[in-house]
């Protein structure tokens, strides 16, 4: 497989949203605006991209039997490192996903591409595939957050666009999550599927 | 095999342990930016400020006494909180003058529903707009729903309604500190 495939696949044919539909957790959680699906797969990638290149350097040391425990501890390391990173240097987006950091370590995009990736590719591949999944996964939720701010407040990144009161209440809440993923899903497949014919 | 694995764990743990001791005092220091920062917003100009504590209803509330340059006291900051938000803690920093007025209201902590309650959060919702500048002694701080004087934020009444609890408990606690 080509460097540029292996960036690319993780944004429209291995879409960890869309089409792999993992991490569905944090999918339906953070992405109440567009800034905080952004700010959510921003962190996420981040902890993929350094798990993707530490599990492919220990990959020969860690004995099969073993192998999920040791990833796990290296994935949890790193989100646990993040979280006090952001606590210190950017405490307002820290407010806004402090919750959600820690659900990093058990968002299976991570330990799914650790598992299925990074401990059989070497390096530089590993460290592309954690760039092209984690694009995917940032656009998908900044995508659903934008649709979801939109139809809910009326706003995009903040910017209003026509009056809050106006908006469908339920798509800022739980079950609008669902809905606009769903709906979400279906576009973006019935794309692909006319993109590959 | 335990081996490998009690290595890679003692390797993450001490890079771990590593990156919380650089980044303590840093997240230290942004807490308590924070609090200076909103006591600063909600009182008028001081010199310097004072630290204590009241109780009110069971509850402990830190209170700032903000003094100017002469001595003189010129507000209150109380870090007031409630449990009784629609998903649990708000915590405010209200501000009043000498007079009872309301000089200003910043939210500390709050886990309110985004789109909704978390708006209490935003600068120029309606709820603090109906309180603040105003004096506390001459509102009735409920929402108009309950027969008092606060506007509601839209689709969020329980947060609005924690969010009065709120101020009239830092309200009480200013009767008791001023007199």
């Amino acid at each position: 497989m080509s460097k540029l495939s292996i960036l690319t696949k993780g944004i429209i044919k291995e879409n960890p949203t869309f089409v792999l539909i993992l991490g569905m957790c944090p999918t339906l959680g953070t992405t109440t605006s567009a800034v905080n699906g952004l700010g959510m797969g921003v962190a996420t990638m981040f902890v993929l991209i350094m798990s993707n290149i530490v599990i492919s350097l220990i990959k020969n040391l860690v004995p099969g039997k073993v192998r999920i425990p040791a990833f796990i501890v290296v994935i949890a390391s790193f989100v646990t490192v993040i979280e006090l990173l952001m606590k210190a240097y950017v405490p307002s987006l820290y407010e806004t996903l402090g919750v959600f950091i820690p659900l990093i370590v058990v968002n299976c995009i991570i330990l799914g591409r650790a598992e299925a990736f990074a401990s059989k590719n070497g390096v530089l591949d590993s460290a592309l595939d954690g760039v092209g999944i984690g694009l995917g996964f940032t656009l998908s939720l900044t995508l659903l957050g934008a649709v979801r701010e939109l139809l809910g407040t009326g706003a995009i990144f903040g910017q209003q666009l026509f009056n809050a009161d106006n908006g469908i209440l339920i798509f800022v809440l739980a079950p609008g999550a669902f809905i606009a993923l769903g709906y979400l899903m279906v576009i973006f497949n019935k794309l692909t599927a006319k993109l590959n014919k | 095999m335990v081996l490998v694995l009690a290595c890679i764990a003692f390797v993450c743990s001490a890079a771990v342990g590593l990156v919380y001791k650089v980044t303590l005092d840093p997240i230290t220091k942004a807490e308590q930016l924070k609090v200076t920062q909103s006591i600063a917003a909600v009182l008028p100009a001081f010199e310097q400020t004072a630290e204590d504590v009241v109780t009110v209803d069971g509850k402990e509330f830190k209170v700032f006494t903000a003094t100017d340059a002469s001595g003189a006291v010129v507000g209150y900051a109380f870090e007031a909180y409630t449990m009784n938000g629609f998903s649990g803690e708000i915590r405010l920093m209200v501000g009043f003058d000498t007079e009872g007025t309301v000089s200003g209201i910043e939210v500390l902590k709050q886990a309110e529903t985004p789109g909704l309650g978390a708006n209490l959060a935003n600068p120029d919702n309606v709820v603090r707009k109906s309180i603040e500048g105003k004096k506390a002694g001459e509102l009735n701080l409920k929402v108009k729903k309950d027969g008092g004087d606060v506007d509601a934020l839209t689709a969020a009444t329980i947060s609005s309604r924690a969010y009065a609890e709120v101020v009239a408990a830092a309200y009480e606690a200013f009767k008791m500190v001023n007199k």
